[in-house]
């Protein structure tokens, strides 16, 4: 699914990244945990296409493909999504609006015709009420006034529409009450199948307990330092980093 | 000079663009009084209306064009504009639209105008200029019904003198600038619309506009009075062909509201803005002003301007009568090398009087535009209210926004609230929509149109759908 290989990355001639490994098959859920600063968003942003973010070494394969070669909205279409740690807002612009223009361009790119209107409401309808949303939320411009944890539910509510076949998740956990976050979490564990695979960032276990991930990576300082099972995660809530750099310093 | 000689004029070669291939009689280029007299003699019009024109013209030699700060464009030579220009046979002008030239109809295909597709399908009746003269108008007899008049001003002079006589020149008056002295004296066309007493128009008035023989200048008048409790919504569209000159058009457009009555106006113009360096667009000087001169009346202008070189457009409202109001919503979109200098003025004359001002600004490529907005609220006008909004999005990092509010505040009992705002296209706005499939042409037309909404909802239905679609050519290629 996707093969990350010595991936060296800086923004504004300093370097974030400095030779990430990585491998996601299908089917799996993977984690990565780290302290702040330590390139996760940035390895997120990398993978999505932010143009703000230069790749100075290494190769990203995704589905075969060169992922760097690729185009923001290809790599949308190709199936890899990303759910912002920061989703913007766009005044003006109706939620229900965005959802069916990035169907349609995924669907148009699949060589499939726009999905007709009928159809189109009653998959958005069920897919928010899934997460637990208002109908009122279709109409409301994108992300505006929305607090905190309805813009992680409406990331989420784009990729049960969007049916990813990788979903980058980044912190999708902050800023949720617990009641959200199972609902979150719901959502995206009905994305899981054989063949999609999940990457979540997280600081927290808590996520971690309602999403089971296969794999666990440690990235500090621009490197994964460790990658282990669900178990590694616990180890880090209760140890913090520091133990890591010691040891894979020395 | 006698009107056979003049009717003898060189036919001009049509070469740029797709000019419809009828024959105009043009009037030599040149202004005097014997053009003007021309003018009025193809236009069959009584000696007072000669009259007023020639004493506009008195008016208009000793006016001198205005310096403006914010425009840059080579001088007019208005000896070398010709200001007048009909199809050939004005009495042989079809009574419908059967009858209609059907390369006209061609002509208005290739501007996207399916004119009696869409003026049957939306109901809408419309009052076609080309060239000059009207061609066309159609459900003139349900109009009439309801005792509504919509007809050429040339016509309104000829039949409706009276009427013509009592309001013409009373909201803009003849000296009021210079671009509106030279369209009293030469005006050629435009609509007028006579709205009589509790009358609520039946339906949409449209009115779409065309810059067709070379080199000629149109000046249209346009004069809408609702009589007391009238409503009438009067929508106006411009297009024009690619060409290589500069064209000139100076209209001039007066709304009177009486008592009661609500006049809502909607322009969407795009006019053919020149190539990347600016050659070759209109230049659109336009005087636009209504007049709330009845208590509890109401005036609307809402506008999409896209189009034009050259702009310099300010939508006013008086607002004279008690509780009435003024609302002004406009959106600008500049690009490549247009100028656009728009705004409103809003003036406070009666007690309890209101006005609405918002306006979005759209620059890119080179463009520049400015936001002139003046609220002034005489010693009168106790409890005044006005709210104005000014947002500018700019698009890459040539392009210039910039916003003038003007307040005159001369009654303490008054209240006047400002916000603007002036933010770039959000790199972050268009990376969201992108990491979504969206290509970057339609995010950006997304978010622009997201941005416009609030003047958008204020447009008749089928007009906003237009444009939304206007604004995403005016766009086309303005990033990336
Ligand atoms: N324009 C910039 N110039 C220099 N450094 C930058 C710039 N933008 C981001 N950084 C740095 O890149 C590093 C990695 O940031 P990133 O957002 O990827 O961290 P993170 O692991 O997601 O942290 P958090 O857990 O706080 O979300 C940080 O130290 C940040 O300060
Ligand atoms: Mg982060």
């Amino acid at each position: 699914m996707l093969e990350i290989k010595d991936l060296h990355a800086s923004i504004d001639g300093t370097e974030i990244l400095k030779g990430i490994n990585l491998t996601i098959n299908p089917g799996e859920v993977h984690a990565i945990m780290g302290p702040n600063g330590a390139g996760k968003s940035t390895l997120s942003a990398v993978l999505a296409g932010n143009e703000g973010y230069e790749v100075t070494q290494g190769t990203i394969t995704f589905e075969g493909e060169d992922l760097l070669e690729m185009a923001v909205e290809d790599r949308a279409r190709a199936g890899l999504l990303m759910g912002f740690q920061y989703p913007v807002e766009i005044p003006g612009v109706k939620n229900v609006y965005l959802l069916k223009a990035a169907l349609n361009a995924q669907r148009e790119a699949r060589g499939e015709g726009e999905i007709p209107a009928p159809e189109f409401m009653k998959l958005v309808r069920e897919k928010l009420a899934y997460m637990k949303m208002d109908n009122s939320f279709l109409q409301r411009a994108v992300n505006e006034g929305f607090s905190g944890g309805e813009k992680k539910r409406n990331e989420i509510l784009q990729m049960l529409v969007l049916q990813p076949k990788l979903a980058l998740l980044d912190e999708i956990d902050s800023g949720l009450d617990i009641d959200a976050m199972k609902v979150v979490s719901q959502g995206v564990n009905s994305l899981r199948s054989e063949d999609r695979s999940i990457l979540m960032v997280t600081h927290y276990q808590r996520l971690l307990n309602h999403i089971e991930p296969d794999v666990v990576h440690i990235l500090m300082d621009g490197r994964v330092v460790k990658s282990g099972d669900k178990t590694l995660a616990t180890e880090v809530e209760d140890r913090g980093y520091d133990w890591l750099t010691e040891g894979s310093v020395a | 000079m006698a009107s056979e000689e003049m009717e003898q004029l060189v036919r001009r070669e049509y070469t740029q663009g797709f000019v419809t291939d009828i024959e105009s009689d043009t009037a030599p280029p040149g202004l005097n009084e014997d053009t003007i007299a021309f003018i009025s003699k193809k236009k069959e019009e009584p000696q007072w209306m000669l009259d007023w024109r020639l004493e506009a013209f008195e008016q208009w030699k000793k006016m001198s064009e205005p310096d403006w700060s914010h425009l840059d464009y080579p001088p007019i030579d208005y000896q070398a504009i010709s200001y007048f220009s009909a199809p050939k046979k004005p009495e042989d002008r079809p009574q419908s639209l059967d009858e209609v030239d059907p390369k006209l109809l061609e002509t208005y295909e290739k501007l996207g105008i399916p004119l009696h597709e869409r003026a049957a399908l939306a109901g809408v009746a419309v009052d076609a200029v080309f060239d000059s003269v009207s061609v066309t108008t159609t459900f003139k007899d349900k109009l009439a019904e309801a005792g509504v008049i919509f007809c050429s001003i040339s016509e309104a002079i000829r039949e409706h003198p009276e009427l013509v006589k009592q309001y013409l020149g009373t909201v803009v008056s003849r000296g009021d600038n210079f671009f509106a002295a030279l369209n009293s004296a030469v005006f050629t066309d435009g609509s007028f619309v006579y709205v009589p007493e509790g009358v609520e128009c039946p339906m949409e008035l449209s009115t779409y506009f065309r810059i067709n023989a070379a080199n000629t200048g149109q000046f249209e008048r346009t004069l809408i009075i609702c009589d007391k409790q009238a409503q009438v919504s009067y929508l106006e569209g411009c297009t024009a062909p690619q060409r290589d000159e500069n064209q000139l058009h100076a209209a001039v457009v007066e709304l009177v509201a009486l008592d009661d009555a609500y006049i809502k106006y909607s322009t969407v113009q795009n006019w053919y803005p020149g190539d990347e360096d600016g050659k070759g667009g209109i230049y659109n000087f336009v005087t636009k002003r209504g007049d709330c001169r009845g208590d509890r009346s109401k005036i609307s202008w809402t506008q999409v301007e896209t189009g034009s070189a050259i702009t310099w457009k300010y939508p006013s409202c008086l607002l004279r009568g008690d509780d009435s109001v003024g609302e002004f919503y406009s959106v600008a979109v500049t690009n490549g090398r247009q100028q656009a200098d728009t705004g409103t003025k809003m003036i406070h004359i009666g007690k309890n009087t209101k006005s609405t001002i918002v306006s979005k600004g759209i620059a890119a490529g080179k463009s520049d535009q400015a936001y002139r907005g003046l609220v002034k609220i005489l010693p009168r006008a106790e409890n005044a209210r006005n709210f104005t909004q000014c947002d500018s999005l700019l698009i890459g990092d040539q392009c210039g926004a910039h916003t003038f509010p003007y307040q005159e505040i001369s009654n303490s009992k008054s209240m006047v609230e400002h916000e603007a705002t002036t933010s770039k296209i959000g790199e972050d706005q268009l990376f969201y929509c992108q990491s979504r499939g969206i290509n970057e042409e339609d995010a950006v037309n997304m978010i622009v149109n997201g941005f416009c909404k609030d003047v958008f909802q204020e447009l008749p239905m089928e007009f906003a759908v237009e444009a939304e679609a206007l604004l995403s050519v005016t766009l086309e290629g303005s990033v990336g």
